[in-house]
C-alpha cells in the first residue's frame, strides 16, 4: 500500500466531501424533488456501502477487532440482534447486549 | 413576516427542542459516539483528530468509513469517494428540510450554517415537528435540537477515546464493536422497505469478498455494484407492479 496519508489531510477531505452534500442541498432545495430516480439510486448505494462496511468489520475486521475470534464476533452480533428484536427494537438494549457478550466471551477466552 | 415570535417565544421553542433531544436521541447517538471514540483510538488517530472529525464532518457512518480506510492506508481519492457515497443521503435530506425552514428573515448564508447540522436524528424530529409550528420557530427548534445532540456527540467521542484506553482490553474491544453492531441494528429496523433490504443484503454479501480483492477500493465497489443492483431490482419490481 502507498505511504500513509496525513490524518489531517484525511479529515479535511472528509469534512469537505461531507459539507458538499449539505451545501448542494441548500442550493438545489425547492428546485428538485427529493425523491427522483437519481436520488433513489444514491440512497441505495449509500445503504449498500454501509452494509458492506458492517459485514467487513464483523467478518474480516482490520486492526483491533482482528484480535477477537470470529465465532465471538458472530455470537456478539447475534446476541445484540436477539436482544434488539425481543425488546421491540430497543437499540440501546441491543447494543449493550452485543458489546457485553463480546467483552465477556473474549475476556474468558 | 410580521408574526415572527419574540424572544420569549423563541426561548420556549429552543427549550422544548433541548428537552426532546436530551432523552433517547442523545442517549442513542451518545452511545454510538462512544464507539466512534474508541474506533478513533484503535485506528491510530489522536483525541483532537477524533473531535475535529465529529465537529466538522458530523455524520457517523462517513466518519467510521474515513477512519477505517485511513487506518488501512487507503489513498485520498479512495477515502473521498467512499465518504462521499456514504454521506450522499445528506443531500436529499437537506433538499427536503430547507423549504420548511426558509422564510423572509432566514435566507442566504444562515441556511448554509444550518445545513451543517443536517443529520439523521435531528432531521427526523424536525421533519415530524416542523409542519405544526409557525415558520419562524422551525429553524430555532432544528438548531437547538441538533446542537444539543452534536454537543453530546463531541463529549462522547472524547469519553469513548479515553475509556478505550482505560478499561480492560476485552471491554475496549467491545466498544470498538459498538459501531458495526449499532449499524447492524439500524439495518434490522430499516429492512422493512424492500429496496433498502435488497441494498443492505447485497452490500453485506459483496463487502467482504471485494475487500479481499482490493482493501483500497473494495468498499466503494461494493456500494456501487450492490446499490445499483438494488436500484435496478426495485425499478423492475415497480414496473411489473404497474403493468400487472
Amino acid at each position: 500500500m502507498t505511504d500513509a496519508t496525513s490524518p489531517w489531510l484525511a479529515l479535511l477531505v472528509g469534512a469537505l466531501v461531507t459539507y458538499l452534500w449539505r451545501g448542494l442541498g441548500v442550493v438545489l432545495s425547492g428546485r428538485i424533488s427529493p425523491d427522483g430516480a437519481a436520488i433513489q439510486w444514491v440512497g441505495c448505494v449509500a445503504y449498500a456501502l454501509l452494509a458492506a462496511l458492517v459485514a467487513r468489520m464483523i467478518v474480516l475486521p482490520s486492526g483491533a477487532l482482528a484480535e477477537v475470534a470470529l465465532w465471538v464476533r458472530l455470537a456478539a452480533a447475534t446476541a445484540g440482534a436477539v436482544a434488539f428484536l425481543s425488546l421491540r427494537g430497543n437499540v440501546v438494549a441491543g447494543v449493550a447486549a452485543g458489546v457485553a457478550t463480546l467483552s465477556l466471551l473474549h475476556g474468558l477466552g | 413576516m410580521s408574526d415572527v415570535a419574540g424572544p420569549t417565544g423563541r426561548r420556549a421553542v429552543a427549550a422544548r427542542a433541548v428537552r426532546e433531544a436530551i432523552g433517547l436521541p442523545a442517549i442513542v447517538l451518545g452511545a454510538s459516539y462512544l464507539g466512534f471514540g474508541s474506533v478513533v483510538r484503535e485506528g491510530g488517530m489522536t483525541l483532537t483528530q477524533g473531535l475535529v472529525s465529529t465537529a466538522t464532518a458530523w455524520a457517523l457512518p462517513g466518519q467510521v468509513v474515513l477512519v477505517e480506510l485511513w487506518a488501512l492506508g487507503a489513498s485520498v481519492l479512495a477515502m473521498a469517494l467512499a465518504v462521499a457515497l456514504t454521506n450522499a443521503r445528506l443531500f436529499p435530506m437537506t433538499v427536503s428540510l430547507m423549504p420548511l425552514l426558509r422564510h423572509d428573515g432566514l435566507r442566504g448564508w444562515r441556511l448554509y450554517v444550518l445545513a451543517n447540522f443536517v443529520a439523521v436524528t435531528g432531521w427526523t424530529f424536525t421533519m415530524r415537528r416542523a409542519p405544526e409550528m409557525p415558520v419562524a420557530d422551525r429553524s430555532v427548534y432544528f438548531l437547538a435540537f441538533a446542537t444539543t445532540i452534536w454537543l453530546a456527540s463531541l463529549a462522547c467521542t472524547a469519553i469513548g477515546f479515553v475509556l478505550a484506553g482505560a478499561v480492560p482490553r476485552s471491554v475496549a474491544l467491545g466498544l470498538v464493536f459498538l459501531n458495526p453492531l449499532y449499524f447492524l441494528l439500524l439495518f434490522a429496523a430499516e429492512a422493512r422497505a424492500p429496496a433498502r433490504a435488497l441494498a443492505l443484503g447485497l452490500g453485506a454479501l459483496a463487502g467482504p469478498p471485494l475487500h479481499l480483492l482490493s482493501p483500497d477500493w473494495g468498499l466503494m465497489a461494493a456500494g456501487v455494484v450492490a446499490g445499483t443492483g438494488a436500484f435496478v431490482g426495485m425499478r423492475i419490481a415497480a414496473r411489473r407492479k404497474a403493468s400487472a
